[in-house]
């Protein structure tokens, strides 16, 4: 029983990663109807930056590690935003009347370029997130130990979609958004500026990854400029599972991806961990290609 | 312009068959792997080119060949070449009962079901699957093929080889190509609603050049196995597939010309500037990024098909 709550709880922090990172896929694909395939990378880019910002600022040890922490995590979050605005203008942008077949293309070739670049500046070795700096204390919650770190980031990622369905709700641009993601030309017609719309919505998936980049790293303490691709696919797998361009759909699919790995890592096999993920995406799209939540994209299928 | 085409082409032939004898072997090693990658981009043209399925997931027919093969030759010690045909049947069966389920599936759906599909394949090989793979590690101490009695062994053997499968590959293909089958395709590429009005059954066509590119792949990966006498999952990897995606995009999809010209520039460009290997990829992402904005069609592009007046009288029929 133990081991299955630890398993579990894992498999939530992991999935809450995967939410965060499926949250910018489903919002790009509600929007544009485009993989964005470079989204995996800039949750790398997260990941990296936080490392440096954490290495070269010092940030914990002047602020101590409350605001040092949230400091860091605004800083990522705006540089990644930034990063995914500059995107969407060089790779998405020129494309946008093209037809599908080249935008992926361009996505890929965005994502194969920023791997890449991300390489030639850190070196192919993984990079290790400074130890003596993360808390390494283990919470006793009913006779059970976890980790400081694994409760914080269930959290922080449970706060952070409630944040964002909050603001897709509530808000006059979260409306747009959403109004966009239904039919693009009504919405250009109420007077909705589209751009705009596809602006805010690669700052927002791109914060978002960002943030679950960084987690990552304060997680598992060991970054890769290459474990974009896998915590890209297996988010995007998250996305599909909820339903394709719906939000809490992204966020659902993520905590169940995220637990179904876990514990199918640990009571079948660790070894073909990274298989599980690819064969609910297989399953779900021959069985429900919808998603679980999804009701509207059946017309695309 | 059109003139000089076929002179291009005869000038591009003998420099091939003549290549053995002022390169020397490193380069026409890089030859050899250039002519492997030419022959599963056609495959995949097939797939991707002709009938435009996005299939990323064409290293995992790839790797089901070179494994076959592998496997028959160090358990069977049955002759490599032999297993050519075996290799590419394996391949295409299993190509069509993966994409049995999945072919119904549009565009970028297909794209991530087949990335799928070839990362299960690589994870597959590498936890040992049935004890069969060798793991990790892969399977080595593959024998040389023999061809009438004569052991192919230098790349200058391989090089004979390689290009002569390339060119019965395009023969058939080009014949493929202008057949009923291959305007079926074709159309099915074009608009898919009026292709199934018009009385073609999609689904058929789909799968039928799943199966058929597939196992093309598949003996593409026998011809690896029998050059390389190692096969390994790392030679199957994503990126694999995104190589070969990448050279049919660039040449133009459907284009084979431009599918021979794009697995020269891929393959062939990098090892003449090796001193930048590891911005290879950086510049291949920046220029997928560029060729779509500035010619989407790619290098070489496919000229659409006019009507002669054969196709007019088969079409009537």
């Amino acid at each position: 029983m133990e081991e299955f709550i630890q398993q579990l709880t894992n498999g939530l922090a992991v999935g809450g990663i995967y939410a965060l990172i499926a949250l910018g896929y489903t919002m790009v694909y509600g929007v544009l109807k485009l993989i964005n395939f470079a989204h995996g990378d800039l949750f790398t880019y997260g990941a990296y930056l936080g490392l440096t910002l954490l290495t070269s600022l010092a940030l914990t040890d002047r602020l101590g590690f409350t605001l040092g922490v949230i400091v860091l995590v605004l800083m990522v979050m705006g540089l990644v935003a930034v990063l995914g605005a500059i995107l969407e203008r060089a790779a998405y942008r020129p494309l946008r009347e093209s037809p599908r077949l080249s935008a992926v293309v361009s996505a890929l070739g965005a994502s194969i370029f920023l791997q890449n670049a991300l390489m030639l500046i850190y070196g192919a070795r993984s990079q290790v997130y400074p130890d003596n700096i993360l808390p390494t204390a283990t919470l006793n919650i009913f006779g059970l130990y976890l980790p400081l770190m694994r409760v914080l980031i269930v959290l922080a990622s449970v706060l952070m979609m409630i944040v964002l369905y909050l603001f897709i709700q509530k808000t006059r641009i979260g409306t747009a958004i959403r109004a966009a993601a239904i039919d693009q030309g009504a919405a250009r017609l109420m007077g909705i500026d589209v751009n705009r719309v596809i602006l805010m919505v690669f700052l927002l998936g791109p914060a978002l990854g960002g943030i679950a980049g960084l987690m990552v790293g304060l997680y598992y303490g060991q970054v890769n400029f290459t474990m974009g691709w896998v915590y890209g696919m297996k988010a995007f797998t998250a996305a599909i599972l909820g339903g394709i361009g719906n939000i809490p759909g992204a966020m659902v699919g993520g905590l169940l991806l995220g637990v179904v790995e876990a514990l199918g890592a640990a009571y079948l096999s660790i070894a073909w961990k990274d298989a599980i993920a690819f064969c609910v995406l297989i399953l779900i799209l021959i069985i429900r290609p919808t998603g679980l939540l999804g009701e509207r994209v059946a017309d695309k299928i | 312009m059109k003139r000089f085409k076929p002179f291009t082409i005869a000038l591009f032939v003998a420099s091939l068959v003549f290549a053995p004898l002022f390169l020397n072997t490193y380069q026409i090693d890089v030859l050899n792997s250039i002519g492997l990658y030419t022959l599963l981009a056609l495959s995949l043209n097939l797939i991707l080119g002709e009938a435009g399925l996005f299939n990323m997931g064409h290293a995992a027919f790839y790797a089901i060949g070179a494994y076959t093969s592998a496997i028959l030759n160090t358990r069977y010690q049955i002759p490599i070449l032999w297993t050519l045909p075996l290799s590419g049947l394996i391949a295409g069966l299993f190509a069509l009962v993966v994409a049995r389920p999945v072919v119904h599936l549009r565009g970028d759906y297909l794209l991530i079901v087949t990335i799928g599909v070839g990362e299960i394949v690589r994870i597959a090989l590498v936890n040992d699957v049935f004890g069969l793979t060798g793991g990790a590690n892969g399977i080595f101490s593959i024998s040389r093929p023999k061809l009438l009695g004569f052991t192919i062994r230098q790349p200058q053997e391989f090089h004979y080889l390689i290009w002569g499968f390339v060119a019965l590959t395009i023969f058939l293909f080009i014949r493929l190509k202008q057949s009923r089958f291959g305007r079926a395709l074709n159309y099915l590429r074009e608009d898919e609603v009026a292709a199934e009005g018009s009385g073609i059954d999609t689904n058929y066509y789909k799968l039928a050049v799943f199966g058929l590119g597939a196992a093309w792949a598949g003996m593409a990966g026998t011809l690896f196995a029998a050059k390389m006498t190692i096969v390994s999952p790392e030679s199957f990897s994503f990126w694999e597939s995104v190589m070969l995606f990448m050279i049919v995009i660039l040449g133009g999809a459907g284009s084979i010309i431009g599918i021979v010209v794009a697995a020269f520039l891929v393959i062939g460009l990098p090892e003449l500037f090796r001193e930048f290997a590891g911005a290879r990829m950086l510049v291949f992402g920046l220029v997928m990024m560029v060729m779509m904005v500035v010619r989407p069609q790619g290098l070489l592009p496919a000229r659409s098909q006019q009507l002669s007046p054969t196709l007019l009288k088969e079409s009537n029929r």
